[in-house]
């Protein structure tokens, strides 16, 4: 028994980094999915001009955990004729695929799970493949034809634009000339320039793609409420909605982890070699600072004690933290890698990350909804092409700048507006084709007809 | 030592997924229990150190393949479990050939592994830390050596997407 | 990690996959048993490739990937067709060439 616990703590000892940041994505991951909700929440009230709840915590900050709670002690409810064990399976693998490509993405230069693999951002794309699976299964297992025809809606959408995804995404990496996440990243610094700069159309078109790959509004047609009750999760509740509701958010935050290390720069603050720009290191702690300092000013306003209590706890954490961060800064001489390159990356990271996610939810609540064929449409005709031939560009973009010597911007610029003139090209190309399938003079208009649902 | 766990684990999960795949009725539960051997075949390439085709299996196959079974099988109404039928003569005598083919293999393989000099002669495995990264190894080859078969694979991804669109798609009747 | 155990269960499931495509009626099994005994191929090529350092095995199992897309896709096709003629998924009702 001895030998074989010296191994397991070996183990352990050599990979407790691992472990721990592992341990700290189950554990707090469901938490920021569900305050990603309440700030969805916020956003909506304001943009639809209406006063949101302010119940439970002031500023209704403590929504969540109730209605979490609740979620728990619904009444278990499976379907009389539903297949017993794929219905309990499919949320799980949902689930397990969303936390494991989690697992890929680097928080930090200190918090990741798959610490300094060559796959990297590889495997985050790739386990992320399992998704339409979890959906499938699940709306498969409901035994109800609501289900069926959101789970199919929603794998044809997904596994169309995995390949938008990927080809967007093989522009950054072609720009990289790696897959490593911390080798990105690093390339990113010594070129003083974020991807998104060299290759904008690319990240446009990943952002795009992850919009849809997520199943979010503008293209949530497989589960709206006014098509298909709930699409492929109509007959799950409870706990099972719950576990659906965190492997989507938690793959939002994935895609966004993504999108920001490749094109946005990863854990670098803005201008990271520039050096009358290092008071911009001071940012994380002024910020927080300015936080607190508002938590306190509204810890007056609040109408009850305990909400007014609430806010000052949360007004100490934020100081606290900002204190955590003054002492970690990187003009001082701590030497612990922890503090500083792991916490100040992590902030610039999960800022970027926050607005990658602000952007989808500013698209959920401003543009109307995706046709189903319009969507694949979409895909197809459009985002593929130009996917595809952004990647040629990206590549004689490349090819310029180092065989014949060319300005690496110079080249990139004018790759870009070959793109574009491309995008152009395919959009007027798509009007056309688009007004005569609506006018009815295709023949094979039959996708329009039979999704046509009114 | 971790090596050996790893692999027995997903031999495990493989083998024992794969007898499950072939004995069920609902093809489903074929299908799911195929998609288990094929992560598991997937771990097995990750434990060889294949990173690239590890995480090849799992977009290409698992998120492809049986992505487009699980579909066909879900929009052509297959998954009805159907009738049972005894067991004819005739899968006994396949199972038997198989099992006489299967020993066969077996029995080289255990014999050859210690005679020196005869049978099969294996280098040492290269020490992982050693290795080139997997990825920039396989494109230099996919690119250079291979880079014919690669056109010809394209081509015939090409004729594969015509080939299946064409045979699948509904005659309208004049 | 001898060789012989990656060989070992490259060949058992190869042989599992043997037995799905002889023994079951439902083509859809038998499409998914050719895919087994493509994997167990697969597992064979990688350990090879990694016992002698050649990265041409990798490659190879990397096109058998591609070809196995390719061969499910034209497979369901003709199993789709099929069906929209005959009505019946069984191998043994599949009998129009029989004499």
């Amino acid at each position: 028994m001895s030998p074989m616990l010296h191994s397991i703590l070996a183990f352990v000892q050599a990979w407790w980094v691992e472990l721990l940041c592992a341990l700290l994505i189950v554990l707090v991951v469901p938490l920021i999915a569900v305050y990603i909700a309440l700030v969805e929440r916020k956003f909506m009230a304001d943009v639809q001009a209406r006063p949101d709840s302010t119940r439970v915590g002031p500023h209704s900050l403590l929504q969540q955990i109730p209605d979490a709670l609740k979620l728990l002690f619904k009444e278990d409810l499976i379907p009389a004729n539903a297949d017993q064990f794929i219905f309990w399976f499919a949320p799980v693998l949902s689930m397990t695929a969303a936390l494991t490509s989690m697992g890929a993405v680097a928080f930090g230069p200190w918090f990741q799970v798959a610490r300094d693999i060559n796959l990297g951002l590889l495997f985050a794309v790739g386990v992320s493949a399992l998704r339409p699976l979890g959906i499938i299964l699940g709306g498969w297992a409901s035994n109800n034809h609501y289900p069926i025809i959101g789970a199919l809606r929603s794998t044809a959408q997904l596994i169309s634009y995995e390949t938008t995804a990927g080809f967007a995404l093989v522009s950054g990496f072609l720009l990289a000339g790696t897959l490593n996440v911390r080798a990105i990243v690093e390339i990113q610094r010594t070129d003083q320039a974020w991807f998104v700069f060299l290759a904008p159309v690319g990240f446009f078109i990943y952002l795009i793609a992850s919009i849809v790959e997520t199943n979010r509004e503008p293209f949530d047609l497989p589960e709206t409420k006014s098509e298909l009750v709930a699409g492929s999760i109509a007959e799950y509740g409870g706990f099972r909605w719950l576990l659906y509701f965190l492997a989507e958010y938690a793959n939002r935050i994935v895609v966004a982890s993504v999108g920001t290390t490749l094109f946005l720069g990863g854990w670098l603050r803005p201008f990271p070699n520039v050096r009358w720009l290092i008071w911009l290191d001071a940012a994380p702690t002024l910020l927080l600072a300015a936080v607190g300092a508002y938590c306190v000013f509204r810890a007056g306003k609040q109408p009850a004690r305990e909400q007014s209590l609430f806010m000052w706890a949360v007004a100490l954490a934020c100081f606290v933290v900002a204190a955590i961060f003054a002492l970690a800064a990187p003009f001082g001489h701590l030497p612990f890698e922890l503090m500083h390159n792991g916490l100040y990356g992590a902030f610039w990271l999960l800022l970027k990350v926050s607005a990658y996610i602000y952007i989808f939810t500013w698209l959920r609540f401003t543009l109307p909804r995706f046709r189903f064929d319009q969507l694949m449409r979409l895909g197809w005709h459009i985002l593929i092409p130009l996917a595809l031939i952004n990647v040629v560009d990206v590549g004689i973009a490349l090819a310029l700048s180092s065989e014949f010597g060319l300005n690496r911007w110079l080249s990139m610029v004018i790759t870009t507006v070959a793109t574009l003139g491309a995008a152009m090209l395919l959009l007027h190309w798509n009007d056309k084709y688009a007004d005569a399938a609506s006018a009815g003079l295709l023949a094979d208009s039959s996708v329009v007809e039979g999704t046509h649902a009114g | 030592m971790l090596d050996s766990v790893i692999f027995y684990f997903f031999a495990g999960i493989a083998i024992v997924s794969a007898v499950l795949m072939i004995t069920r009725r609902n093809a489903i539960h074929s299908a799911i229990f195929l998609i288990t051997t094929l992560l598991a075949t997937a771990g097995i390439f990750l434990q060889l150190r294949a990173e690239f085709l590890f995480i090849s299996q799992i977009i290409l196959f698992v998120g492809g393949i049986m992505v487009l079974f699980i579909f066909v099988i879900i929009l052509v109404r297959l998954d009805v479990p159907l009738p049972q039928v005894r067991w004819r003569t005739q899968k006994w005598i396949a199972l038997l050939v198989t099992l006489a083919v299967g020993m066969e293999a077996g029995v080289v393989l255990w014999f050859a592994r210690k005679i020196p000099g005869q049978g099969l002669i294996f280098p040492n495995p290269a020490p992982a830390d050693k290795l080139h990264p997997n990825t920039e190894e396989l494109a230099r080859s996919l690119f250079g050596s291979y880079l014919l078969p690669f056109e010809i694979a394209s081509v015939l991804l090409l004729v594969a997407m015509v080939g299946a669109v064409v045979m699948a798609k509904k005659r309208i009747d004049a | 990690m001898p060789i012989g155990h990656y060989l070992f269960l490259s060949l058992a499931l190869f042989l599992i996959g043997a037995i799905g495509v002889i023994t079951r009626r439902n083509v859809l099994i038998v499409l998914m048993s050719i895919e087994l005994i493509l994997n167990a191929v697969n597992i064979n090529l990688v350990a090879f490739s990694r016992y002698f350092g050649d990265v041409a095995g990798q490659v190879f199992a990397l096109f058998i990937i591609a070809a196995a897309a390719a061969e499910a896709a034209v497979g369901l096709g003709i199993i789709i067709a099929f069906l929209r003629n005959r009505e019946t998924v069984l191998a043994d009702e599949m009998d129009l060439l029989k004499w």
